[in-house]
């Protein structure tokens, strides 16, 4: 049975919300771990909105970003997103391959690497906080990384809900370091998914 | 010169010459203008599927392109274009990213919405005159009024009309 994330919005506001925080939390404390980073995160911000006007979420429709989409199997079905500005993957690609902080030339094929490497820590931290919560098996596939117009890559998960409903869920989370590292995760459970999570979390599904 | 007027993901918009119309960031969503050049009326319509009868939730009819597309020509026949004159170019329906498991069932949608697009506008008689659609990239599109000149704009690449 499908639910859509209107339902579940109306229903159980908070019940989106804390998974997207969980889920948030465990992948910034991940990345923040393996490259040494200092962990200053501030709570996550859960957007609830208009497919229509998610290409405008994280800023100008036509600024460039870094998209991180990988599918998501075994007991719920799917797929999620994590993007990032340019700075914010420079930065974060520069920790992982030690370079220096101020390096900003054009990624070249080691770094699209090390992007698709930070995305399958993100992605799989990110999904291991769900599973812990629900005890569902949720295994990522691998990774795929896109470096375009904000409104392009977003048009990928604004169709993902446009599918299913009106409203996309987006999870906007920040870390402190030297420079500030803004993320967006977005998690798009498809089919009877989200029931399941529910059902999981012992929400009664109708 | 008109002014730039710009139309939403989801949205759709008719004009006249000065004007011109613009949409940002195409992914794997369609950009269709129609435009007529007897009267220089023109509409641009930015859709994000194929297929308004297969959702459930389809209030927004400009996000389909069954529907849009006929809104788009509707409105444009109620300003005054000329049916008979009528031609239209397409721009966008990438595969932004190359994933190919079954599970993400929206990744081959930019296909779809391509053929959608051209299926309804060849049902209302309009013809095709240029397209730019498919690849992994971003584009975004202006359409001038003057002239039914399509721009196509893309990160990385040289500004190309169709």
């Amino acid at each position: 049975m499908a639910v859509s994330i209107e339902q579940i919005n109306e229903m159980y506001p908070d019940v989106l919300r804390e998974i997207g925080n969980i889920g948030a939390g465990n992948a910034t404390t991940a990345v923040a771990n393996m490259l040494g980073l200092r962990i200053d995160m501030k709570v996550p911000n859960v957007e609830f909105i208009e497919v229509e006007k998610i290409g405008g979420v994280i800023g100008s429709e036509e600024q460039i970003v870094v998209g991180i989409m990988l599918g998501i199997e075994t007991d719920i079905e799917g797929s999620m997103m994590f993007l990032m500005d340019i700075p914010s993957a420079h930065h974060l690609v520069n920790r992982m391959m030690m370079r220096d902080p101020d390096y900003d030339a054009e990624f070249d094929e080691m770094d699209m690497s090390a992007i698709k490497e930070i995305g399958n820590i993100i992605a799989g931290s990110y999904l291991s906080a769900i599973s812990g919560l629900t005890n569902l098996t949720i295994t990522p596939t691998v990774p795929f990384v896109a470096i375009d117009m904000a409104a392009a890559i977003l048009s990928v998960p604004a169709i993902q809900f446009g599918m299913q409903g009106d409203n996309a869920l987006i999870i906007e989370t920040e870390m402190g370091d030297d420079v500030d590292i803004n993320g967006y995760f977005i998690l798009m459970p498809e089919g009877d998914s989200y029931a399941k999570i529910l059902t999981a979390l012992g929400v009664p599904v109708e | 010169m008109g002014q730039m007027i710009k139309v939403g993901m989801a949205d759709l918009k008719v004009c006249k010459a000065p004007d011109n119309l613009t949409t940002i960031g195409l992914g794997s969503c369609i950009g269709i203008a129609i435009w007529d050049p007897s009267t220089k009326i023109t509409g641009l319509a930015h859709i994000m599927l194929p297929d308004s009868t297969t959702i459930r939730n389809n209030s927004n009819i400009a996000k389909f392109a069954d529907t849009g597309i006929q809104k788009l020509y509707d409105d444009m026949i109620k300003m005054g274009a000329n049916k008979s004159r009528m031609v239209a170019k397409i721009a966008g329906g990438a595969k932004m990213f190359e994933i190919s498991g079954g599970n993400a069932s929206g990744i081959n949608i930019g296909e779809k919405n391509a053929a959608a697009s051209k299926a309804k506008l060849k049902q209302l008689g309009i013809p095709l005159k240029a397209e730019d659609c498919g690849l992994n990239y971003g584009r975004t599109v202006e359409i001038y009024s003057e002239d039914g000149k399509y721009l196509i704009k893309a990160v990385g690449k040289a500004e190309k009309a169709i």
